[in-house]
């Protein structure tokens, strides 16, 4: 059942390459009969990680926890350690994404970077040969910073114009917080929309994904421990996602903390109230907009981001949420969960791979005639920005909470509207 | 003994040395098909890409006395394509071209590596019908359906893969190519060689090309599903829908287990608190199926469903389909080991069998989960085990030799579509009786007498 859900196998057509093979082969080193080599960890890490085969398996197979135990066993082994990918590995995930003040600091750094075109300078000069290959190759993917972050544009705490019915966290996350903070704002405005009290903490730790899908399990492990002291799952309703790898990430913190005496309890009504914006959204009953984000009907289409579609299952609220903005017209994306080949570093690891995911996602967005493309995960929007801009393709990447937040501003201030502080 | 590096170097130079594969992690994943607990790892695998690479492989797998397994999609449920120590698999899904279609004749001609749903939509491209649909059809391969003489939901009206296979092009064990049958719709002209492959496991020769037989496609179809509080009610109602002369394309029954499982899997709101349901179908002329469909009704009301619903739209009948696809697989979420049987008995014993096997199941105090293709008798009883469990492993092989013996006390037979492979070996004999088990191995024989062809399938 899995096997045709695999892009990977889809590529190759290889069974090492499909999920049911990569289990046999996890299977064999656990029996004995194969020694984890370099083999082993290229196939872990042509693996997009996408989940399909999870949503596709009747049998519901645990693959994300398969996965991500065989790539913490390559790490603990050391099997594809050079000096210059413990430095890399050792930076990225030791240091800039367990310290959410110096990531914020270096976020702050390469805005001005870009902004004073240094960054177009170097790249004229060749500059950027002094770099790994592997960043040389990340570089013209690098988001443009914005200039405020989360923190600068959600206060503490905000209520909305009426009777809070909810209090609720939002994480606002890291690669969203630099290139995408105003989304964590319009998330915002969406919850005071629809009459949440909205708890937002300024220095909020990096949630663990990133590490998790990269083979460091204890890390991630403190870093959940973090987040829910930082967060107490107690004190709120629901605790608020809105990129689906983080998401799908964040609602098993009670496997990653099982373990734990002292968190177990905690970390298992964590999961229960972690909810994607939208799912929350759906659960709450989203108040209609009186007014479209549009001047006139424009097209809207739809890709599921990998995480949030098969991590987390929450596949049909975005497009109800979509489906109740007036004036768009939605458009189903043909394979609209097929992974679009972001899957978090795999560019930068399996650049040929994710580029031919990325060709067939942008011919299937240009194909459907949509002027806008939503979806729900930094990584996507990225990789799909870049891959428009590539095809000189003129469509829009959004978030559907955008959309929905674009549409609320517009109102001509029934009861119930915002007063954003978000210059849209 | 591990394969010698001169016959990989011949392999390469045939095929290309992407295409031959020999590397542990490469190879693998090559041990094992659907069936549970049945693995061994290949010597090599290789992927021919037209029917010459094949017969040269073929060549070079005889030369060097090297045992050859072919396979598709490894979604067997029998072990048919399990491989044997150091043998050569021969991976066939780089051969899944459609080579022709023929409207003014009703066929399709394709090679084996064409997934069993691309078959079915080809031929709904021009309004035509490929009925057999296996639960695997999304991901099996023809080749492996015509090996393994595969079923489907749809068996009961339609038959098995056998009865839409015109032509087959085999390549034999000593590397020379035979075609057999045609397109011709009566052919009488000496033995039916082609039926000989048909389910013949990979035993005979290498399946390379099949012509199907098409249907025009039913222009109304409906689905229904039956709910039941008891069991053996909806195994009456099956028999007395047959008893009443009506054929629908699928009568699946799920016992209450399977119904749970399916419904943790595909949430679509099954009733998880039923004794049992059957998915009724009926396809054909638009007036027929209204007709049949309320006449079905009827008689599951009779027998004491107590909610008939039926599916608003094609796309509600998909997600039932789906959903009893799913099956066997999601009864897989309640023990690490699931043994899928396949019993067949004649319609008229279907409450009879129903029942014993939930009788051995309390007998043995094991878990077993009951699906089937109810309307043609075709049973799924499905133990769900742990391998590691040495006692409860003897409780269920007892268990499965007494519902064998039941069967074929009841005239029903071992497999009805999963093929014998090395699951149901035990037991051939005692269904077929001496004189036309032995006449099996002479075809064998004769065909194959080194013995390279899939060994150790169907019989030793």
């Amino acid at each position: 059942m899995c096997l045709p859900t695999c892009p990977t196998y889809d590529a190759t057509r290889r069974e090492r390459n499909s999920p049911r093979g990569r289990i046999s082969l996890m299977r064999s080193i656990a029996d004995g009969e194969l020694e984890m080599g370099e083999e082993f960890a290229a196939e872990m890490s042509y693996c997009l990680g996408c989940l399909a085969c999870q949503s596709a398996c009747p049998a519901g197979v645990d693959y994300a926890r398969l996965f991500e135990t065989a790539r913490a066993d390559i790490e603990q082994q050391g099997i594809r350690d050079t000096p210059s990918r413990i430095f890399w590995r050792t930076l990225v995930l030791r240091v800039l994404f367990m310290r959410p003040r110096l990531l914020r600091w270096m976020g702050r750094a390469l805005h001005l970077y870009q902004k004073t075109g240094l960054d177009r300078l170097v790249r004229r000069l060749g500059l950027t040969r002094l770099l790994p290959a592997d960043l040389r190759r990340l570089e013209p993917q690098t988001p443009r910073i914005e200039s405020k972050f989360s923190s600068d544009l959600i206060a503490a705490a905000e209520e909305p114009a009426t009777h809070a019915r909810c209090r609720v966290a939002l994480l606002t996350g890291c690669i969203q917080d630099l290139a995408f903070s105003s989304i964590n704002r319009d998330t915002a405005d969406v919850l005071l929309a629809n009459g949440c009290s909205v708890h937002t903490q300024e220095w909020q730790p990096c949630c663990g994904s990133l590490h998790a899908h990269n083979g460091e399990l204890g890390m991630a492990a403190s870093l959940a421990r973090r987040m829910i002291d930082l967060i107490p799952p107690g004190d709120y309703d629901a605790i608020i996602t809105n990129a689906g790898g983080c998401g799908s990430h964040l609602r098993h913190y009670s496997t990653l903390l099982a373990g734990d005496h002292r968190y177990a309890d905690r970390a298992k009504e964590w999961d229960r109230k972690v909810k994607d914006i939208h799912e929350w959204l759906v659960d709450i009953h989203p108040r209609i907009p009186t007014a479209s984000p549009f001047e006139t009907e424009t097209s809207v289409t739809y890709h599921d981001s990998c995480h949030l579609a098969h991590g987390q299952k929450v596949v049909s609220q975005p497009r109800a949420i979509l489906k109740l903005i007036p004036g768009l017209r939605y458009i189903e994306l043909p394979e609209a969960s097929w992974c679009c080949g972001s899957a978090g570093v795999y560019s930068i690891t399996q650049p040929e791979q994710s580029a031919r995911l990325q060709e067939r996602k942008i011919g299937h967005i240009a194909g459907t005639g949509a002027l806008i493309v939503a979806t729900s995960n930094p990584g996507c929007h990225l990789h799909i920005v870049s891959g428009l801009r590539a095809a000189g393709i003129n469509v829009a990447v959004e978030q559907p909470v955008t959309l929905l937040a674009r549409a609320y501003r517009r109102e001509k201030k029934p009861s119930g509207s915002i007063e954003s502080t978000y210059p849209s | 003994m591990p394969l010698k590096e001169s016959i990989f170097s011949e392999l390469r130079a045939c095929l290309g040395g992407e295409h031959v594969l020999t590397k542990p992690e490469d190879t693998l994943p090559y041990g094992f098909d659907g069936t549970a607990a049945l693995k061994q790892s290949p010597g090599a695998v290789v992927f021919p890409a037209d029917t010459l690479q094949v017969a040269e492989c073929v060549r070079i797998a005889t030369r060097h006395g090297v045992p050859v397994v072919s396979r598709g999609s490894g979604t067997g449920l029998s072990g048919g394509s399990v491989p044997v120590t150091e043998c050569l698999v021969l991976c066939l899904i780089r051969m899944d071209q459609v080579l022709q279609v023929d409207p003014a004749n009703l066929t399709l001609r394709v090679q084996p590596g064409v997934t069993t749903l691309k078959v079915d939509e080809t031929a709904a491209l021009h309004g035509l019908f490929y009925p057999p649909d296996p639960g695997s059809m999304k991901i099996s391969t023809i080749g492996g359906n015509v090996a393994e003489n595969s079923g489907g939901l749809r068996g009961l009206k339609y038959g098995v893969t056998r009865d839409y296979v015109m032509g087959l092009e085999v390549v034999l064990p000593d590397g020379s190519i035979a075609r057999l049958g045609n397109a011709c719709v009566k052919d009488v002209a000496g033995y039916s060689l082609k039926d000989v492959f048909i389910g013949s496991e990979g035993t005979l020769g290498v399946i390379t090309e099949i012509l199907l037989k098409l249907l025009p496609r039913p222009r109304a179809r409906k689905t229904m599903l039956a709910v039941f509080d008891r069991m053996e009610d909806a195994a009456e109602t099956v028999s007395a829908i047959i008893a009443e002369k009506i054929i629908p394309c699928t009568l699946e029954f799920l016992d209450q287990m399977t119904v749970r499982c399916v419904e943790d899997f595909a949430r679509i709101g099954l009733p998880v608190d039923c004794g049992a349901l059957l998915l009724m179908e009926t396809d054909g002329h638009p007036v027929v199926v209204e007709e049949e469909a309320v006449r079905m009704g009827d008689i599951a009301s009779r027998h004491g469903a107590r909610e008939i619903r039926t599916a608003a739209d094609a796309a509600e009948a998909q997600q039932l389909a789906t959903a009893r696809r799913s099956a066997f697989s999601a009864l897989a979420r309640m023990r690490p080991t699931t043994i899928l049987e396949d019993v067949t008995v004649p319609r008229s014993s279907l409450a009879e069998m129903v029942g014993y096997i939930a009788g051995i199941a309390a007998k043995h105090r094991l878990m077993v989960g009951t699906f089937g293709h109810m309307g043609d008798g075709n049973l799924h009883p499905t133990f769900l085990t742990d391998e590691r469990d040495a006692e409860e492993m003897e409780r269920v092989h007892q268990a499965l030799d007494e519902i064998v013996e039941k069967t074929l006390a009841l005239g029903g037979t071992i497999t009805g579509e999963h093929g014998v492979g090395l699951a149901k070996k035990p037991w051939l004999r005692r269904q077929m009786g001496d004189a036309s088990y032995e006449l099996m191995k002479t075809f064998k024989r004769a065909l194959d007498p080194a013995g390279i062809m899939n060994p150790g399938k169907i019989f030793d």
